[in-house]
């Protein structure tokens, strides 16, 4: 039988049940919540080669009437050194890119050089855990995966999440089916492997975790980071020309007159 | 010589901003120590907050913006100043003079003050792009001497601090030595 404390406590935690307040599990259910919203979002997975560092996303086609969006949606240039890829809500995702590209011009204003990679992670991760912590105001429902190179430790691959935590990593992925993503990736990461061969890779595992077998350059979204025959960073965001010719390389694309599974024709 | 003004002579006019970057002043009294000390802060707290240094070119656009900013304040900071840095990653030296109305350059050779009338023509003559450690504490010997035939003040030395790869140090530098008139 509930006491009177415990109900009284019970209305407190739901008439404030926000990014604030502690569980009386020590949980923060509003990270949670965003969390859980993200791995509905669209996969977004990034591989770390040794010269260079491949995005990719997928891009959840929502209604044939809809104008599809010539631009990249999913991968964001940041920075001369830095591009990322987006899963979750796509309009708190536009304010933290606005930050982080504000933020990457005022320090590239003041001392003249790219910012370090981690160091703009770390700006934009601050942000987003005030949102955990200050009240009222719910978090970003936004994970990042960011690619980036800098003189302190060349390539650099990282991730972020709603509750502001980050990390670098090898080979990694967000969004729906991110754990098979994960796993898949583990499994076929090679330590000393080239951008072409990640690229393959990235494309293999997002086959297998995306809904259709075949894929195409309306479906998911490419971006390389890398280094030029003369030793300048480059970042290129893939047209759709390109990605067609990775598919059909790697066997994954849809030919046009083979209905889908499940589609209706 | 003898005069109703002496000057400190045993003043150390620079500051450690980093491990591989020092910075020597001259200017308003007051201001320099001041402003010396702000940056010095900063960068301090640059090289806590990001476990990594700031490198030398960094740093000197950092310090023209802090005296950019500082000029076009009410009161701004009349400092001079010279960098000198050894960059970590690329283990290349890096030498960048600064007016107090915010000009920076990278040269070769520099120097502030009444004293750079009388040596930045030495300095030109006989510095050339590949000098070595030695020969540079040689070419600055020559440039002392000239000060001590020429300046019109009780000249009392310089104070040498290098920077290497390994950080900063002091080192000897022998002030005493006797210049007779060319």
């Amino acid at each position: 039988m509930p006491s009177f404390l415990s109900v009284q406590l019970q209305l407190t935690y739901d008439a404030g049940s926000k990014t604030t307040i502690f569980s009386p599990e020590g949980r923060l259910y509003q990270v949670e919540y965003a969390l859980e919203a993200i791995s509905h979002a669209g996969t977004a997975l990034g591989i770390l080669a040794k010269d260079g560092i491949v995005l990719a996303a997928e891009r959840k086609v929502t209604s044939k009437l809809l104008e599809q969006d010539t631009s990249a949606e999913k991968l964001y240039t940041i920075n001369d050194n830095m591009i990322c890829a987006v899963a979750g809500m796509n309009a708190d995702a536009n304010i933290l890119i606005n930050y982080a590209r504000q933020n990457a011009q005022r320090y590239l204003l003041t001392y003249n050089e790219d910012i370090p990679c981690e160091q703009l992670v770390r700006r934009l991760c601050d942000l987003k855990q005030g949102y955990t912590q200050h009240g009222g105001l719910r978090p970003f429902g936004v994970s990042f995966i960011y690619a980036g190179y800098d003189h302190l430790r060349q390539f650099q691959l990282y991730q972020s999440n709603p509750s502001g935590n980050y990390g670098g990593w090898k080979a990694t992925s967000v969004g729906a089916n991110n754990a098979s993503a994960q796993s898949l990736l583990k499994q076929d990461y090679k330590e000393e492997c080239n951008l072409q061969e990640a690229c393959a890779m990235a494309v293999k595992v997002l086959s297998k975790t995306m809904d259709s077998t075949k894929l195409s350059s309306e479906k998911i979204e490419f971006a390389t980071v890398g280094k030029t025959k003369e030793g300048k960073i480059y970042h290129h965001l893939w047209g759709a020309e390109e990605i067609d010719a990775l598919l059909r390389e790697q066997g994954l694309a849809k030919v046009d007159d083979e209905p889908e599974a499940g589609e209706i024709k | 010589m003898r005069g109703p003004t002496i000057i400190k002579a045993e003043d150390d006019k620079t500051r450690q901003l980093n491990k591989h970057t020092l910075m020597a002043f001259s200017g308003e009294a007051g201001d320099t120590v001041q402003f010396a000390e702000y940056i010095q802060a900063n960068i301090q707290l640059y090289t806590m907050r990001n476990d990594t240094e700031l490198s030398p070119s960094a740093v000197s656009s950092f310090v023209r913006g802090e005296l950019a900013r500082s000029l076009r304040s009410r009161s701004p900071y009349t400092v001079n100043l010279l960098l000198g840095g050894m960059d970590p990653i690329t283990e290349k030296p890096h030498l960048y003079w600064v007016d107090y109305l915010a000009s920076l350059a990278p040269v070769p050779y520099a120097a502030h003050g009444y004293a750079q009338f009388y040596c930045l023509s030495i300095l030109d003559k006989h510095h050339n792009p590949n000098i070595s450690l030695d020969e540079g504490i040689k070419l600055l010997g020559m440039c002392t001497d000239e000060l001590k035939r020429r300046l019109p003040i009780d000249y009392k030395g310089v104070l040498v601090k290098v920077v290497t790869k390994e950080g900063v140090k002091v080192v000897d530098f022998d002030n005493d030595r006797i210049v007779r008139s060319a």
